[in-house]
């Protein structure tokens, strides 16, 4: 099948965006020598302008592509699998590289940082995060990880100089690449049992006359789950990020809590939902209950004990993968949607937070205790609101998106009787409560800290950074439907 | 000729797989575990291999390249990462580089 497919128009447009951000990716990393290091905002410009245009380059794929209609519209001979499920990613995580771009323009220059690298990273971080959302073939899920990996690694330690960040890159860089490696294997065993390395392909064997061995199959998708747990932080494999986003630059860690784990889970659901459906009744419940069960107590108990809230909403990501998890457990249509759904509410109101800690963090990021945040409502009322709405969705307040996050993905574990994981899950998200809490407490009842004295002015950049999540967030708290119903009609797109 | 059995190639990169995650697991300076790293993924080239000598294709010939290609690739990104790791702390001792916790 592969021989005889040549590159066809529509399968360029099908792989329009990942041609857009590779285009200019490589485009800023060859203005660098041209443009001088002054002029630092442009190369933010360009890099804005690029996934504006991926933006528009996904929806494109979607539309003229041919795949509005509920039907599979494979590109590369069925390697790639533009349908609603991959778009709606796409456009998840260019949305979340915009959000990232507008709250680095302030920070690069604070921290007197070389601009085109990062940018050229930051575009083809996201251009392997898209090739993730599309792969219907596993060596491409392998490709996308690898090419968002490794320059989310470089990004990770971007402040050279900065020991917590060459820390973090290290720990990311290891187990990271450790994950992979376990990941890969089970690609080869997948390939030895089945003989295919395509989705679709695995599927009808696992279903046809002569199913392989359940023990090769079974050992392959444990290999799977463990390399793919650890790029999304669930557990026992989490012990990776707090480390990770506590050393890494803000923007950054904002990026990698949401876009990469986003991608991640994109391929958890095609992998699981598409190639193992036929065969993972029996166990999919188990491994996927478990895990999600430890990460939200690890997560969310983990969290209460932090004074740094870098490290705070690193341990509340790991929760937040719990709950996608719970999600994944259910196993069922609903079920992806709900994981979709979340996803997207997730994004917003956590790169929404961590871009206040970046405002306030100031040069070289010295403040980033709770205690910092002390009397910032004094002092810049509108940041102080702007995350009181990211806080409470975080905890899952009515009118935020991560309310109908969490009912989406209860609900959907209730109908596929899992009413332990539901039992338990809420139980956490409660303890959840207080640490947020905590935050809009010092935020709101305590004089003003040495950290909200001395805090600069929103620049235009950031307040934009932190607008268009909060307006996201509360658009899915209020109107759930309109992103939901695509949710819906994507996810029976997965199979 | 009598031809090596398959199983024997599968288990060997079962071990070596095996080799490198107790190396990852139990070494202690960065240089190592990171090879540790490398042999994974050449356990993984193995297998492979070996599955498509097997299954008389040659997608896992292809993948054995990509994965090369890739392994390059994260090396020289890895390697960076040390480099600039022991610039700033002069150590290359895992158990050394813990600078955050609370």
């Amino acid at each position: 099948m592969l021989v005889n497919s040549f590159v066809s128009t529509p399968d360029l447009i099908r792989f329009l965006p990942e041609i857009i951000l590779t285009i200019m990716g490589t485009f800023l990393m060859v203005m660098d020598p041209i443009l001088q290091r002054r002029s630092s905002y442009a190369f933010g410009h360009l890099s804005l302008l690029a996934l504006v245009g991926a933006l528009g380059g996904s929806v494109y794929a979607y539309t003229e592509g041919g795949c509005s209609v509920p039907q599979s519209c494979p590109a590369f001979g069925g390697m790639l699998m533009v349908d609603g499920f991959a778009t709606f990613f796409r456009v998840l995580v260019i949305v979340v590289g915009i959000l990232t771009v507008l709250s680095s323009y302030r920070f690069l220059q604070r921290e007197d940082a070389e601009t085109s690298e990062y940018h050229a990273l930051l575009l083809f971080s996201i251009a392997g995060q898209c090739l993730m959302a599309a792969s219907n073939d596993l060596i491409m899920v392998f490709i996308g990880i690898e090419i968002s990996s490794i320059a989310s690694y470089v990004m990770a330690g971007y402040l050279r100089d900065d020991k917590r960040a060459n820390e973090a890159a290290l720990k990311y860089f290891l187990l990271g690449s450790f994950a992979t490696a376990f990941f890969l294997y089970g690609v080869a065993l997948i390939y030895g049992a089945t003989g295919s390395i395509n989705l679709s392909t695995v599927r009808g064997i696992l279903m046809g006359p002569d199913v392989p061995s359940s023990v090769f199959i079974g050992l392959a998708a444990a290999l799977m789950f463990v390399g793919l747990a650890f790029k999304v932080s669930a557990s026992p494999f989490q012990i990776w990020a707090p480390d990770v986003y506590q050393g890494a630059p803000t923007p950054v860690a904002a990026f990698l809590s949401a876009g990469p784990k986003a991608a991640a889970f994109a391929v958890f659901l095609r992998i699981f939902m598409t190639a193992f459906e036929p065969m993972s009744a029996s166990w999919q419940p188990w491994l996927f209950g478990i895990s999600a069960l430890l990460s939200m107590v690890i997560g969310n108990f983990a969290a209460l004990l932090q004074s740094n809230v870098k490290r705070m909403l690193a341990y509340s990501s790991i929760a937040h993968a719990g709950y996608v998890m719970v999600a994944l457990t259910a196993r069922s249509e609903i079920g992806t949607s709900a994981a979709m759904f979340y996803l997207a509410a997730y994004a917003f109101m956590n790169v929404g937070a961590f871009a206040v800690v970046s405002h306030l963090s100031g040069k070289g990021e010295r403040y980033q205790t709770v205690d910092d945040f002390a009397g910032l409502a004094q002092k810049q009322p509108l940041t102080a609101a702007l995350l009181t709405i990211f806080m409470l969705s975080l905890i899952g307040v009515p009118l935020t998106g991560g309310f109908f996050g969490k009912f989406y993905i209860f609900k959907a574990a209730l109908e596929s009787h899992l009413v332990w994981l539901t039992v338990l899950g809420l139980l956490t998200s409660a303890v959840a409560a207080y640490y947020y809490l905590r935050i809009l407490v010092m935020m709101y009842m305590h004089e003003p800290s040495k950290a909200s004295s001395e805090v600069e002015p929103l620049s235009l950049g950031l307040g934009t950074a932190l607008m268009i999540p909060a307006i996201g967030t509360l658009f899915l708290g209020i109107f759930p439907n309109w992103v939901l119903d695509f949710a819906v009609k994507s996810a029976t797109l997965v199979k | 000729m009598s031809e090596i059995p398959i199983s024997w190639f599968l288990t060997l990169s079962a071990i070596l797989f095996a080799l490198g995650v107790a190396g990852f697991l139990f070494r202690r300076n960065i240089i190592t575990v990171f090879m540790s790293i490398e042999l994974m993924l050449n356990a993984v080239n193995l297998s492979f291999i070996t599955f498509s000598y097997k299954l008389q294709k040659v997608d896992g010939h292809l993948l054995a390249f990509f994965v090369m290609v890739v392994a390059a690739a994260e090396a020289a990104v890895g390697l960076a990462i040390i480099l600039t790791v022991f610039k700033n702390r002069a150590t290359l001792n895992i158990d050394e580089i813990d600078s955050m916790k609370n």
